[in-house]
């Protein structure tokens, strides 16, 4: 594993440089775009007068590269500025709580994504040449394939119109019955994802000459696929992790927004509307850092599980 | 599934019949007949033809304007002058649906050439032959594009420049010229989509260049004097299309998808043009739900078909095109 602290090192130095450009392009869409936020603040009936001052205040009314320069230098403070919306808030105080909720379904829904899906892929792979195999293939690309956005409304119309199971929004935490509709939406693209991958890993494991040995010396066939070929066929899993954060980070951006939860997903739809450029900043900046910090995770882990993999050379790219 | 295939294909032709096969007819030919041998991706071709067909002859295909209302028939199920039933104004959910696809086919196939071939093909060969500066400056610019979260960052997009772009005058000239409404919003729309479709393509591209650069016919092709032009375009843009094939086809249930997205969220294409995510949006209210399901199961339903059709013609291509790779 020689080579791979450099390349950690050059890959965090260089997350950001990412980030200033991130923080650069979103504060020229946000600065450049249409719409006011303080006339969006003020509602209809806004006094003139009182927009000036105000605009004086936030210092809205400075020079596009001031501006910018300003907020790098509260942001180099770890100060994000203030909410337009959510008078008198720091938009930390707004958007941490919203992570932890969205952090929370995540996790949730990734746990289901991982338990369900794997002994799906499994089965799949063990049941080769029989009409179960291509069956629950065409059904995973298919559940894959279905947006979150229409799986909501599905989902609202069986469990909450016709069994009256559930009911229709809302977010009570982990232990409530409300988490059931948004963990289910976002985790089955996942599942059906793990459960194709982990087919294909395990077709390829079962074609081991050791898996072979395992059978010949005589063990018991599931003592074979759960020590021999799952355990083998898991490794190239971790990999993908960083990817179905990816979608159900998309994902909640509906699930949220249709089922009023407080994550920020929806907040992210209320500042767009709103046009609150300093939520819209944070949210943008802090994303990305979890996405970065997520890519070097995964790349870390690929040395770690597979230790053929090196990043000496990558020099080039 | 696949893997069975070629393997018995290999075992019964034999490898000199594939040989011959491939001298008679060409490679694309033969691969062409290898996927038509697949019931599944023909089904799914099928599939995305006639929508494709619809979506590009809407104003032929479908039977009355997206606009025409009847307001003696709102929020009807379905019925013979009304296949698919009409909407909360009274509009033919058919012809809606035929418009709608139209944003999709048009969004989609722009898509495909801008951010598709000429942006991850061009720079992908670029950034593999040219090697030194370009690779590295190419390369980084996709890496910032591949660390931001995509779909936050389009809504954004769309939602603050996209407003400005839609202000230009001669996008509506073309738009009255050419009689593609909402042609605006379309440009919006597959500009911003192929900022982002380019990186994946782009760096698959570029790794295949960078081994076949050291191959020896492309040594003996300089050492012959060739132009780049022409070892670019001869030698290596042939060797690169099956992966060329194959990524596009991944990214494109991805790309009608995250159109379908924008809509949905209101920043994409505006009404009154028809597009799916506007549809599903209105169609999805808890009780639009309860009163008129069917607003939300027909859009639904084709957007579904559409994007599963478009995921299992990508695996068979996959399967068609790299037969190599497990």
């Amino acid at each position: 594993m020689q080579g791979l602290l450099p390349y950690v090192v050059r890959r965090l130095l260089w997350a950001p440089v990412i980030l200033l450009a991130v923080s650069f392009i979103a504060f020229a869409i946000t600065r450049f775009g249409p719409g006011d936020p303080l006339r969006v603040a003020m509602g209809q009936y806004s006094d003139p007068a009182a927009l000036q001052r105000v605009r004086h205040e936030e210092g809205l009314d400075k020079p596009f590269f001031e501006q910018y320069g300003i907020y790098l230098k509260n942001l180099a403070h770890g100060k994000l500025g203030e909410s337009f919306t959510y008078r008198n808030r720091d938009v930390s105080e707004v958007i941490f709580p919203r992570i932890w909720v969205s952090a929370r379904l995540g996790l949730v829904a990734l746990l289901i994504i991982f338990a369900v899906g794997v002994p799906l892929g499994v089965f799949a792979a063990l049941r080769q040449g029989t009409w179960a195999d291509p069956f629950s293939i065409s059904v995973f690309l298919f559940l894959q394939s279905v947006p979150v956005l229409i799986t909501v409304p599905l989902m609202l119309l069986v469990f909450v119109l016709k069994l009256h199971w559930l009911p229709a929004a809302g977010w009570g935490g982990l232990f409530d019955k409300r988490i059931v509709m948004p963990a289910l939406a976002l985790s089955l693209p996942g599942i059906a994802g793990i459960a194709r991958l982990t087919r294909a890993t395990t077709l390829s494991v079962l074609r081991e000459d050791y898996v072979r040995t395992a059978r010949a010396k005589g063990l018991h066939e599931f003592t074979v696929i759960s020590r021999h070929v799952v355990r083998n066929s898991l490794l190239p899993l971790v990999t993908v992790v960083g990817i179905s954060l990816a979608t159900l980070v998309e994902g909640a951006f509906f699930a949220e927004t249709l089922l009023g939860i407080p994550g920020i997903g929806k907040l992210t739809f209320d500042s767009v509307q709103g046009r609150d450029y300093n939520i819209i900043l944070a949210l943008a900046l802090v994303l990305c850092s979890a996405f970065i910090i997520a890519n070097i995770v995964i790349d870390v882990a690929y040395t770690i599980i597979d230790p053929r993999v090196r990043y000496e050379r990558r020099k080039l790219g | 599934m696949s893997d069975e295939s070629s393997v018995s294909e290999a075992v019964f032709a034999g490898e000199g019949a594939v040989d011959v096969e491939r001298r008679s007819r060409g490679p694309l030919a033969v691969a062409l007949r290898r996927l038509l041998r697949k019931k599944i991706a023909v089904a799914a071709l099928i599939f995305i033809g006639v929508f494709y067909f619809c979506g590009l002859f809407a104003p032929v295909v479908a039977p009355r304007s997206y606009t025409d209302q009847n307001l003696d028939a709102v929020q009807q199920g379905p019925s013979l002058s009304h296949p698919l039933g009409t909407d909360t104004l009274g509009r033919d959910m058919l012809s809606r649906v035929i418009w709608a696809s139209r944003t999709t086919a048009m969004v989609t196939i722009a898509t495909l050439l801008t951010g598709g071939l000429v942006l991850s093909v061009g720079l992908g060969l670029l950034a593999g032959y040219a090697g030194g500066k370009i690779d590295t400056v190419i390369m980084r610019v996709g890496d910032v594009f591949f660390g931001l979260p995509a779909l936050p960052m389009l809504i954004m997009i769309n939602a603050t420049v996209g407003a400005r772009v839609r202000g230009w005058g001669w996008l509506g000239a073309i738009e009255k010229g050419l009689r593609i409404d909402g042609f605006p919003d379309y440009v919006v729309i597959f500009g911003a989509l192929s900022l982002f479709f380019w990186v994946g393509g782009a760096r698959i591209i570029r790794s295949q260049v960078l081994a076949l650069r050291e191959t020896e016919y492309v040594t003996a092709a300089r050492a012959m004097g060739a132009s780049t032009w022409r070892i670019i375009w001869q030698h290596l843009l042939p060797n690169v299309s099956n992966i060329v094939i194959v990524s596009l086809s991944a990214s494109l249930g991805a790309i009608a998808g995250t159109e379908i997205m924008l809509s949905w969220f209101g920043v994409g294409v505006q009404p009154p043009t028809p597009s799916f995510g506007a549809m599903l949006y209105e169609g999805g209210s808890i009780r639009t739900l309860q009163a008129n399901p069917h607003l939300l199961l027909v859009p639904g339903a084709i957007v579904a078909g559409l994007i599963f059709s478009f995921n299992l013609l990508g695996d068979a291509l996959t399967d068609v095109l790299t037969p190599h790779a497990r």
